[in-house]
């Protein structure tokens, strides 16, 4: 049974006069690491706002159609049951953070699922070591830059250990080798633990290589949804205005060029570096 | 222009943020500033609005020390976009947002009207213009943000992070307004961890750690130089990756753009093929 389940979803915010996402049906199974991206105000946000249930019991709204996520369906669960199972990034990690240190930010959420003291330490010290920040675990979230501010919020979701992730154009404020490992620890979990995260990001370059599945939307629809490699290689990707990654717009300029390589479509530079390296030694 | 001599900044609490910047923008450049969390970039632009002003050194912007003339003289010819856009937004609606700042300077309704719809249009906000800027989304709050200091014209533009939360057409329109700006001689500053923008927009780059300038020049060389951006915590654009990778065929190393990688590929495996 897929983890996340939305079937002909539909949603207008109280004060919005149209949907602001449209009939989406996807289906997300346990394990996948996925990238949902589009062009910016397609509904990405929004649809991430219902994995939780922040769509509809905070929002409200109306929401049509049906959503399942880890089994229980969103309209008959209260927020804080959602949060067991799902944790959430937001896209402004000022939205987010509110205790007086980093480390009471990290341990809020185990404080209020009643985990026991000893196990609470060893998963906050666990959470503010992987994402770099335990040297800074007593200042004050307020006083941190934007960078640091988004590294706690991952902590704290991260702490909670849950079967899905879901952040939202999370490492927005890093710099791109303080990105690059906050996307490698992510990815470690999702192998390592088979915890299922749901990314929404614009920067494909940065991204791309961990997906094994790509939703991308469009003025509140699916658009596309499927296999990386296929849609990112796909003319209709591109025409949706979605940032395909560097390397992938080369091999396909390449292959209009008629240059011999591989199949299969390589995603980040290290993949296309190894095929041009074949390509150039056959000649 | 802008001139900053010698420049050191310390924060209240003791952070030394500047140790001794000196440079240079001269009127119509394209400059942008990159470097790690915490290197001193943003720190290093609010001294050119006045918004900061040297604990020791100076800052002369057409060759008026800022700290002779006061924010508000000085933000009529240097806007500023913040990285956040919630630390500038504050009205009701997008259109009044926008107009805000025209009538501060004193516009004439017919100017302000004139700007307004401008800028509406070049950020494709005009579908927005009776909307709340809080029901919008970050990446659109961004552009309400940018469009508001654009309106009033301003001869230094600069922007904190202005491609955060854009999408890859957003990116693409940001690129050829700045290359209009830069056409009509504006001085253009981006303060940016973007490394594919500004791969393809090839600006000059200011490359800081720790408060101070570790490398300034084209983005060419400096985005194809490994060692010195690793230290400063960015990583080089991922077609120079593939060129660092591929060093051992007859290809040059300083390669940032699909283009010109497509050119110097043919031209090799042509070579090759003879």
């Amino acid at each position: 049974m897929s983890i996340i389940k939305t079937e002909n979803l539909t949603y207008t915010y109280p004060s919005g006069t149209k949907p602001s996402i449209r009939d989406v049906s996807i289906k997300i199974e346990k394990g996948e690491f996925v990238l949902i991206t589009g062009p910016s105000g397609c509904g990405k946000t929004t649809l991430c706002r219902c994995f939780n249930g922040l769509i509809p019991h905070f929002y409200q709204g109306e929401l049509k159609g049906e959503i399942t996520v880890a089994g229980l369906r969103i309209s008959e669960q209260p927020i804080y049951e959602m949060a067991k199972n799902v944790g959430l990034v937001f896209q402004n990690p000022e939205n987010q953070l509110f205790a007086l240190s980093v480390e009471k930010d990290v341990a809020f959420g185990l404080e209020n699922l009643g985990v026991p003291r000893e196990e609470m330490r060893k998963r906050v010290d666990w959470a503010l070591n992987l994402t770099g920040i335990y040297d800074i675990r007593e200042r004050a979230p307020h006083e941190l830059s934007g960078g640091q501010q988004q590294r706690v919020a991952i902590a704290s979701v991260l702490a909670m250990q849950p079967e899905i992730i879901v952040l939202d154009e999370p490492t927005s404020f890093l710099d791109p080798l303080g990105a690059k490992k906050i996307f490698e620890v992510i990815y470690d979990l999702n192998r390592k633990l088979r915890i299922t995260v749901v990314l929404v990001e614009h920067r494909l370059d940065l991204t791309a290589r961990y997906a094994n599945h790509i939703i991308v939307m469009d003025d509140g629809k699916i658009a596309l949804d499927g296999d990386p490699r296929k849609i990112l290689g796909s003319e209709e990707a591109r025409l949706i205005g979605v940032g395909i990654p560097k390397p992938t717009r080369l091999y396909q300029i390449l292959q209009k060029d008629r240059v011999s390589l591989s199949n299969t479509i390589p995603l980040s530079s290290d993949e296309m570096a190894a095929m041009l390296r074949e390509a150039l030694k056959n000649q | 222009m802008i001139e900053a001599k010698n420049v050191y900044f310390t924060y209240p609490n003791d952070v030394e943020a500047l140790k001794g910047v000196s440079l240079t923008i001269k009127n119509g450049e394209f400059v942008a500033i990159m470097g790690e969390n915490g290197a001193g970039k943003t720190t290093l632009v609010k001294h050119f609005n006045g918004l900061l002003k040297p604990t020791t050194g100076t800052v002369h912007i057409d060759g008026v020390n800022t700290t002779k003339v006061s924010v508000a003289t000085l933000a009529r010819n240097v806007g500023f976009v913040f990285q956040n856009p919630d630390h500038q937004l504050f009205s009701e609606t997008v259109e009044e947002e926008i107009a805000f700042a025209l009538k501060n300077f004193g516009f004439k309704e017919k100017i302000i009207k004139r700007r307004l719809t401008w800028a509406l249009n070049l950020l494709d906000l005009t579908k927005y213009r009776k909307t709340s800027p809080f029901m919008l989304s970050g990446g659109e709050r961004k552009r309400v943000a940018l469009a508001s200091v654009l309106a009033w014209n301003p001869k230094i533009l600069m922007l904190d992070e202005p491609t955060i939360g854009q999408d890859y057409r957003q990116k693409e329109k940001l690129l050829q307004f700045i290359l209009q700006m830069k056409a009509q001689r504006k001085t253009v500053i981006i303060v940016t961890h973007d490394v594919e923008f500004v791969a393809e927009c090839s600006p000059r780059i200011l490359l800081m750690r720790k408060g101070r300038i570790v490398a300034d020049g084209e983005a060419r060389k400096v985005l194809t130089n490994p060692e010195i951006l690793t230290q400063a915590s960015i990583v080089p654009p991922q077609i120079t990756q593939i060129f660092l990778q591929l060093s051992d065929f007859q290809l040059p190393k300083e390669v940032i753009d699909v283009y010109k990688a497509r050119e110097k590929l043919l031209n090799l495996l042509e070579a090759k093929a003879k």
